[in-house]
């Protein structure tokens, strides 16, 4: 009796975190179903040729323009640039905090990036638009602060928090006998972080820029408040750009309920989920590929 | 398999539940223009706070949609930024349907610079050229010589509507302009830029940014009632037949100067008196 009451509770503990489990799954099922029903019609009205490659966002004139090009030169070229300032500042702080820094200046240096990672992006955002922005105008002077640069000061504010933390956990998780090797062999402490730890930390590090750039790519509030929002290729970094999240963000509020615009704007949805959606692959993949097994597969 | 079944069914369960939707009863239904919507929304939060046994059900869709829900009878009220089409009124006679229109508020956008800039007054030709790309530089209209900084609202605001009908004539603002997500954005970021030039409406202007005249006629409630102010338009709500009921009410408490008005004024739209 007692037992057949143990296997019932553990029969129904199981039910529970099966149901636990599945309800994120199956709530994310719903919500991709969802996009690409809302996204797809407007490929009806406009080639996808001519949706990824048009030149003009026109959505509420007559006739309309769905192109979003531009949009997509944004979101990418904002991303890049960040990556360029938030991959050497977060992967360096992750090797000076597990290599060099002492465990005392860890310990406070370490909560304080992540920290970083708490604040809101709308105050982000607002420090944007209302600190660099001016800033930008004043000293380097160009026509406007809201622009590229600016967003990709800002973007790479966010995901540095995300590289530094994963990286260091990567950093920190490689065996204390692979440097003592390195060390033992006469290699200096510098010598031993570039050509031992770094190798053997690749994959988590990868999948941490990875991680991070995915971030800065679907990162909306920042994008809208200070990358100015003009919809053209930008010529330079000090041009201001329309990333797609911010698109999203500034039009859905008022478009048509299941208007062409409104599906335009789920298609560009589309068009994010897929970038992130690769992003998490490739960080899947690096971080299946170099994956340090053990002491002896360096 | 069964098992499997039945797991299936569970969770089939647990999403319908949470499916369910919350029934809305509605006494009032109101569609429309997206631009009167904020002021639909505004009033019908007080009156329902007052009236709490009314349940007013709200939703956009823009002028031409709510035109058609007075047509086809699925709504009491239709928000609409403009007045009702010839072809709109025949096919709600056609139908039996009386519409008529009531002016809710005034809409008044001011062109504004920062307050550094020396220039006082654009034309709307003027205003047009700079929106378009063609003039690019404060010199060529008066000003000193700094590059012409555009910023405009998305395209699917209603204010962005009223600057395309009466400084664009429907043209399109060039790719090039910035573009901010609401009034505040563009004041902000006007008022940190002393190239910038936007638009707003009329209840967020102040002294950190300079409100420019239009021909010579500046942007205030009494330039729009008399018409002389360009950049404005009256917004309607429409009703099917006169009237009556709660609707009466509804309508009567916006056009009431110390009820819906003074929530108009709040929100930066201009009040009929």
């Amino acid at each position: 009796m007692i037992h057949s009451f143990t296997k019932f509770k553990e029969k129904l503990m199981n039910y529970f975190f099966l149901l636990v489990a599945t309800t994120s799954i199956s709530i994310l099922a719903m919500i991709t179903l969802f996009l690409f029903k809302e996204g797809l019609p407007i490929f009806e009205k406009v080639g996808i040729k001519a949706f990824i490659f048009g030149n003009y966002w026109y959505p509420t004139a007559d006739p309309a323009h769905f192109g979003i090009f531009p949009l997509i030169i944004g979101s990418v070229s904002v991303t890049l640039i960040s990556a360029l300032i938030s991959i050497p500042l977060g992967v360096m702080t992750a090797i000076y905090l597990s290599e060099i820094a002492s465990s005392r200046l860890r310990e406070i240096v370490k909560p304080v990036v992540e920290l970083l990672a708490s604040l809101p992006s709308v105050v982000i955002g607002f420090f944007g638009m209302v600190i660099v922005a001016p800033f930008l105008q004043d000293h380097f002077n160009i026509a406007t602060g809201l622009n590229m640069f600016n967003a990709a000061i800002m973007l790479a504010f966010m995901s540095i928090p995300t590289i530094c933390t994963i990286s260091e956990d990567a950093l920190y998780s490689v065996p204390a006998s692979l440097k003592e090797a390195s060390l033992a062999l006469g290699a200096t402490s510098f010598e031993t972080i570039v050509k031992v730890t770094l190798p053997a930390a690749l994959s988590g590090i990868s999948t941490a820029i990875i991680l991070g750039l995915s971030r800065a790519i679907g990162e909306t509030m920042v994008v809208l408040m200070v990358a100015g929002g003009a919809a053209m290729v930008p010529g330079s970094i000090f041009d201001p750009v329309r990333p797609l999240p911010g698109s999203i963000a500034a039009e859905m509020a008022e478009a048509p309920y299941r208007g062409d615009h409104y599906y335009a704007l789920f298609a560009i949805g589309i068009v994010l989920f897929i970038f992130t959606f690769c992003f998490n692959i490739i960080a899947d993949y690096l971080s299946n590929k170099y994956r340090q097994t053990g002491d002896a597969t360096l | 398999m069964i098992h499997q079944k039945r797991k299936i069914a569970i969770m089939a369960a647990i999403m319908s539940v949470i499916g369910a939707t919350i029934s809305f009863a509605g006494n009032i239904v109101i569609k429309g223009s997206t631009t009167v919507l904020p002021i639909a929304q505004k009033v019908s939060e007080e009156y329902m706070k007052l009236y709490p046994e009314v349940k007013i059900s709200l939703s956009g869709g823009g002028s031409g949609n709510g035109m058609k829900a007075i047509i086809d009878g699925s709504t009491d009220i239709a928000n609409s930024s403009r007045f009702i089409k010839d072809s709109e009124v025949k096919l709600a006679l056609e139908k039996g349907r009386y519409p008529v229109p009531f002016a809710v508020a005034y809409d008044c956008i001011v062109p504004v610079v920062h307050p550094s800039n020396p220039v006082k007054d654009l034309t709307l030709s003027q205003l047009k050229a700079i929106y378009k790309g063609e003039v690019t530089n404060w010199s060529q209209v008066g000003g000193g010589d700094l590059k012409i900084v555009v910023i405009s609202r998305d395209t699917s605001s209603g204010t962005y509507e009223v600057w395309e009908e009466k400084v664009m004539s429907k043209e399109n603002v060039y790719p090039g302009a910035l573009l901010q997500a609401s009034n505040g954005a563009v004041h902000q970021a006007v008022s940190k830029n002393k190239n910038a030039i936007g638009y707003i409406g009329l209840g967020y202007l102040d002294a950190s940014v300079k409100a420019l005249t239009v021909g010579n006629v500046q942007g205030t409630p009494e330039s729009t009632l008399d018409g002389s102010f360009p950049i404005s338009r009256p917004l309607y709500m429409f009703t099917e037949k006169w009237p009556a009921g709660d609707v009466a009410n509804f309508l009567n408490f916006i056009i009431h100067p110390e009820k819906g008005q003074k929530m108009i004024k709040e929100i930066g739209f201009v009040p009929l008196y």
